[in-house]
C-alpha cells in the first residue's frame, strides 16, 4: 500500500558494516581486548583457564547487581542503596541461620529482606514523585547499612559454611572448570538482556527513560513499572547477597561497601545513559568484564586498592566523555567546512 | 525627523514550514498607546520578539527615530530604549524586587555591587508608580499585578522610551487592571510610547488612541480607536469566509459516545458539561486561558477530577489514568506533541506502535517485523512524508510529526479521539491533509473532539461548537448558527459582562 501521493515508506532496516563499527559496543570490545592483552603481558599465568575463572568469579556478585542497575538507569532513575541492601540481606541470612539452624529459612529471609528494601525504595519514589531518586536511595543506603550495624555491632555473623553445599554456591565448579556464579551470571544476563530488548516491558522501560510524559500519554503505567524495577533490583540484591555469603563465610556491617558505585560505573561504561532511555545489555555485560579484569590487571602490577580506585575513576570519566569529545571534533570539522 | 518613534515595514518572519509574519507593518508615535490585536496565532507575539531582537526578520526594515536599526538580541533593543513586559512574568521569585529590577544591569563600582544605591533607586521608581511595597520585598511573595509593576519599574530603570506590554491584563482583576491603566496613562503622559497587546476590548477603549490588527500573520489595518466599533474590529480580526475549504463530510449522527456532567477541577474549571456522538466532530474553543486542554486532560485521566460525572456509552465510568481511558477507547492527541505525543529520538515506527505493543507479541517476544510493517501501513495511511519507519521523529516537520501522532492513534481500537490543537504549528498543506483525515475518521464512525483556537478550523470542521471562557462553558452553537462573531462574543463572554457592569 502506498500513500495517496504515491509515496512509499520503507520498513526494512539497512545494516552496514560502517554502522556496526561506530557503535559503542564495538569500542567496548576493543577496550576489552586491550585489557586482556595488557593482563596477559603482565602475567604469564593470566590466560590459564583455571585462574582466569577464579578472577572472573571475584566480580560476579557486582556483575549480577549491575544487571538490574542497567534497568534503573534505563528508566532515568538511580539506586545508590544496593550496597547497603546486600549488606543488610547478608546480615539477615546469617542471623536467621544462626537463630533457626535452617539455611533455607536464612536464604528465604535474605531474599525477602532484599526485595522489601527495594520495594521500599520504589514505594517512596512512586508515591512522592517529586523526590530525587539519588537522595532517596542515598538515605535508604545509610538506613540499610545502619540497620546492619545495629544488628551486628562491631561483631559479625556467619558459620553458613558448616552447611556443606552452601559454600559450593560460590566455590563449586561445573566440570571442575566453570564456577557456579559465572553460570548464574550468564543465565541472568541473558534473561535481563532478552527482557530489555525483546519484550513489551523492555520497550516500555526505554520509553519511560526517553520521555515519561509521552510514555504516560501512550498508556504506559510509568509509576507501576518504576516500582517493579526497584523491587526487582532489591530482589537481585538479596540473591547476590546469598552468593556473597557463600564467598565470605562471615558477614560484618561493612561488607559490600561501594558496590553501588561500581555497579553504576559498569553500566555507564557499558553505554547505559544516566539520563535514561539509551543503552544495551550487551554493552553493560562487556563493561562488567572490562572493569573486573582491569581491576585484576592493576592488582598484578601491585597497585594498591586505593590507587586502583583512582585509576578506575579517571578511566570512567574519560570513557563517558568520549562521545562528547567525538561530537566536539565533528562539530569543529563542520565549522571549518 | 520622522513623525514616528518606531516604524516597521514589510516584516517577514519564517519558521521552518510556517510563515509567522508576512510583510506586516506597524508604526508608533511618541507618547501614544497603540493597541495590537488579533486572534491567537495571528503573529503578535512573534512580531514583538522581532522588535526585541529575539527573532531576526527575514525581510523588512525597522526604523527608530527614522533611522534604520538592527537588533541582534534583547540587549541591543534595551540599549536603544525598548523594553518588553511579557504575558508570563519572567522574574526570579526568590530574589528581592531591587535585584529583579536591576538584573542584567546591576549598579557596580569597581566590580562591587552598590546595594544601597540600587535599593534607593528601586524605591524611587516604585514610588513613582505608587507601589504599595518596597524594593526589599521578595518577588515571589507579590501578586501578579505587583510583579508586573516591578517589570514596569525595570523598564523605567532602563530608561525605556518604548514599552511593549504583551497581554498584561490577562491575569489581573478588574481593580488591578485599572491600576495598570493609571500607570500606563502616566507613562504615556511622560512621553513613553506604548504598544499594548490585549484580547480585551475594554483595555483598548480605556487606553489606546490607535489599534492595529493582524490576522493569519498578515497586516490587516490600523484604525483610530474613536470611530471604530466592536463589530468592525471582530470582522477585521477574524476576516474571511473559509467554510467551504474544509472537507467536512456529512455524517449521520450516531448514538452518544461520551457525556460529561458538571466536571470540576478546583482552580482550573467548573461545571463543564457536554456530549459527543458517533460520527460527530465537536469543536471546543475559547481564548488562551479558557482551560480547554485541562478539561480533556482530566477526561483522559492525566489529571484528577474534583467532582463531576463521566458517562461512556451511557454508563458512568471512573477514569484514573490514561491507560484506563485508552482501554475504554479514548485516544488523546496532545497539544504539546513534541513533549507528550512523541519520543523525538525514536524512529517514527516505534512511536506509532508504542500504544499497542501487546498486539505485536509472539509468545514472549515482540515481533519487530510485524511491528515495522504495521507502522509502515499506518504512516502511509496518513501520508507521512518520511523515507523509512526508522527516520527519527525529530527529523520530521511539525505537520508530519502530527501525522505520526495521528497514525499512532489509528493503531488502536479507539471510539473517541480528542485532538488538542491538531494543526498548531502545521503548514497549510499538512493542515488540509489533517482535516481530510479527520473527515474520514468521522465517516468511519469515530467520535471526535477537536480543541482549536483557530476560528476557520472550528467553523469549517465542527458539527457542534462548545465555547469556553476562563474555566466555564459559556455557550454551545450548532454548525448552522455558528459565526465567527458569535463565537468570539462567547469566548470573551466574561469580559463583556464585566464591561457592562453586570458583575463586579
Amino acid at each position: 500500500m502506498a500513500t495517496k501521493s504515491g509515496r512509499t515508506i520503507s520498513h526494512i532496516k539497512e545494516r552496514s558494516i560502517k554502522q556496526l563499527l561506530i557503535r559503542w559496543e564495538f569500542l567496548l570490545v576493543l577496550i576489552f581486548l586491550g585489557v586482556n592483552i595488557m593482563n596477559a603481558n603482565l602475567s604469564p599465568y593470566y590466560l590459564n583457564i583455571d585462574s582466569l575463572f577464579t578472577n572472573i568469579n571475584g566480580f560476579m556478585v557486582k556483575g549480577i547487581i549491575a544487571l538490574p542497575m542497567a534497568y534503573i538507569l534505563l528508566l532515568g532513575d538511580i539506586d545508590l542503596s544496593v550496597g547497603g541492601n546486600v549488606c543488610l540481606s547478608a546480615t539477615v541470612l546469617g542471623i536467621v541461620y544462626n537463630a533457626t539452624g535452617s539455611i533455607w529459612l536464612g536464604i528465604l529471609a535474605c531474599l525477602a529482606t532484599g526485595t522489601l528494601c527495594g520495594a521500599l525504595n520504589g514505594l517512596v519514589m512512586t508515591k512522592f514523585t517529586e523526590l530525587a531518586p539519588m537522595i532517596v536511595t542515598l538515605a535508604t543506603n545509610i538506613i540499610f547499612r545502619g540497620l546492619s550495624e545495629r544488628i551486628l555491632g562491631d561483631g559479625s555473623t556467619g558459620g553458613m559454611q558448616k552447611v556443606d553445599w552452601f559454600g559450593k554456591i560460590f566455590y563449586g565448579r561445573v566440570g571442575g572448570i566453570v564456577p557456579y556464579p559465572f553460570i548464574i551470571f550468564a543465565v541472568l544476563a541473558l534473561v535481563f538482556g532478552l527482557v530489555m530488548h525483546k519484550t513489551v516491558f523492555g520497550r516500555q522501560m526505554f520509553a519511560i527513560g526517553e520521555n515519561k510524559r509521552a510514555a504516560a500519554y501512550a498508556g504506559i503505567k510509568v509509576e507501576k513499572i518504576r516500582f517493579l524495577v526497584f523491587a526487582l533490583t532489591g530482589f537481585i540484591c538479596g540473591f547476590a547477597a546469598i552468593i556473597y555469603c557463600a564467598n565470605l563465610g562471615s558477614v560484618k556491617s561493612n561488607v559490600a561497601d561501594g558496590f553501588e558505585l561500581e555497579a553504576i560505573s559498569m553500566c555507564v561504561l557499558g553505554g547505559i545513559s544516566t539520563a535514561g532511555g539509551k543503552g544495551t545489555m550487551v554493552g553493560a555485560v562487556i563493561a562488567i568484564f572490562i572493569i573486573g579484569l582491569l581491576r585484576y590487571g592493576l592488582n598484578l602490577i601491585n597497585l594498591s586498592g586505593q590507587t586502583i580506585r583512582i585509576v578506575l575513576g579517571i578511566l570512567l570519566i574519560l570513557v563517558v566523555l568520549f562521545p562528547t569529545i567525538r561530537e566536539a571534533i565533528q562539530n569543529r570539522k563542520k565549522a571549518v567546512k | 525627523m520622522s513623525e514616528y518613534i518606531l516604524e516597521l515595514n514589510g516584516i517577514t518572519k519564517i519558521f521552518p514550514g510556517v510563515k509567522a509574519l508576512n510583510k506586516v507593518q506597524f508604526n508608533l508615535r511618541p507618547g501614544e498607546v497603540h493597541a495590537l490585536m488579533g486572534e491567537n496565532g495571528a503573529g503578535k507575539s512573534t512580531f514583538i520578539k522581532v522588535i526585541m531582537g529575539v527573532h531576526q526578520a527575514e525581510e523588512g526594515e525597522m526604523l527608530l527615530d527614522g533611522k534604520p536599526v538592527h537588533f541582534k538580541n534583547t540587549r541591543d533593543a534595551q540599549k536603544a530604549g525598548i523594553a518588553a513586559i511579557y504575558q508570563h512574568v519572567t522574574s526570579y521569585p526568590h530574589l528581592s524586587v531591587a535585584e529583579n529590577i536591576f538584573v542584567g544591569h546591576m549598579k557596580k563600582k569597581f566590580g562591587v555591587i552598590q546595594w544601597k544605591e540600587m535599593y534607593q533607586e528601586a524605591d524611587r521608581l516604585l514610588q513613582e508608580l505608587n507601589a504599595d511595597f518596597n524594593s526589599r520585598s521578595i518577588m515571589g511573595n507579590l501578586s501578579v499585578a505587583q510583579q508586573q509593576m516591578v517589570e514596569i519599574a525595570k523598564a523605567l530603570s532602563l530608561n525605556a522610551r518604548i514599552i511593549i506590554m504583551d497581554e498584561p491584563t490577562a491575569a489581573l482583576t478588574k481593580r488591578e487592571s485599572e491600576e495598570l491603566y493609571r500607570i500606563t496613562r502616566k507613562l504615556r503622559d511622560e512621553g513613553v510610547a506604548i504598544i499594548f497587546i490585549s484580547h480585551r476590548f475594554e483595555d483598548m477603549y480605556a487606553l489606546a488612541s490607535r489599534v492595529t490588527v493582524f490576522r493569519d500573520a498578515q497586516y490587516i489595518g490600523s484604525y483610530d480607536v474613536d470611530g471604530i466599533t466592536n463589530a468592525d474590529l471582530i470582522k477585521a480580526m477574524v476576516g474571511r469566509e473559509i467554510k467551504d475549504l474544509f472537507p467536512k463530510p456529512e455524517v449521520p449522527l450516531g448514538e452518544e459516545v461520551l457525556r460529561v456532567e458538571n466536571l470540576c477541577r478546583t482552580g482550573y474549571f467548573k461545571d463543564v458539561s457536554f456530549q459527543v456522538h458517533k460520527g460527530e466532530i465537536l469543536g471546543l474553543t475559547g481564548l488562551v486561558g479558557a482551560r480547554r486542554t485541562e478539561v480533556v486532560q482530566t477526561i483522559f485521566g492525566v489529571e484528577k477530577l474534583t467532582s463531576g460525572k463521566i458517562f461512556w456509552n451511557g454508563k458512568e465510568v471512573k477514569i484514573s489514568s490514561p491507560s484506563d481511558a485508552m482501554k475504554m477507547g479514548i485516544g488523546l492527541l496532545p497539544e504539546n506533541r513534541q513533549i507528550e505525543g512523541l519520543i523525538l529520538d525514536w524512529g517514527i515506527g516505534r512511536n506509532i506502535t508504542l500504544t499497542e505493543l501487546k498486539s505485536y507479541v509472539n509468545k514472549l517476544f515482540l515481533n519487530e517485523k510485524k511491528e515495522n510493517e504495521t507502522a509502515k501501513n499506518l504512516a502511509e495511511r496518513v501520508d507521512t512524508k518520511a523515507v523509512s519507519v526508522f527516520d527519527k521523529a525529530s527529523s520530521l516537520s511539525g505537520g508530519n510529526q502530527q501525522k505520526v501522532v495521528v497514525a499512532k492513534a489509528l493503531g488502536s481500537d479507539f471510539k473517541l479521539l480528542i485532538l488538542d490543537e491538531p494543526t498548531k504549528g502545521v503548514d497549510v498543506g499538512a493542515k488540509a491533509a489533517i482535516y481530510e483525515i479527520m473527515g474520514e475518521l468521522a465517516q468511519q464512525g469515530y467520535a471526535i473532539i477537536m480543541i482549536s483556537s483557530e476560528m476557520p478550523e472550528i467553523l469549517g470542521m465542527s458539527d457542534r461548537i462548545v465555547v469556553m471562557c476562563e474555566g466555564r462553558v459559556t455557550g454551545e452553537l450548532s454548525r448552522e448558527e455558528a459565526t465567527q462573531e458569535k463565537i468570539l462574543a462567547l469566548a470573551m463572554a466574561k469580559h463583556t459582562v464585566v464591561e457592562g457592569g453586570v458583575q463586579p
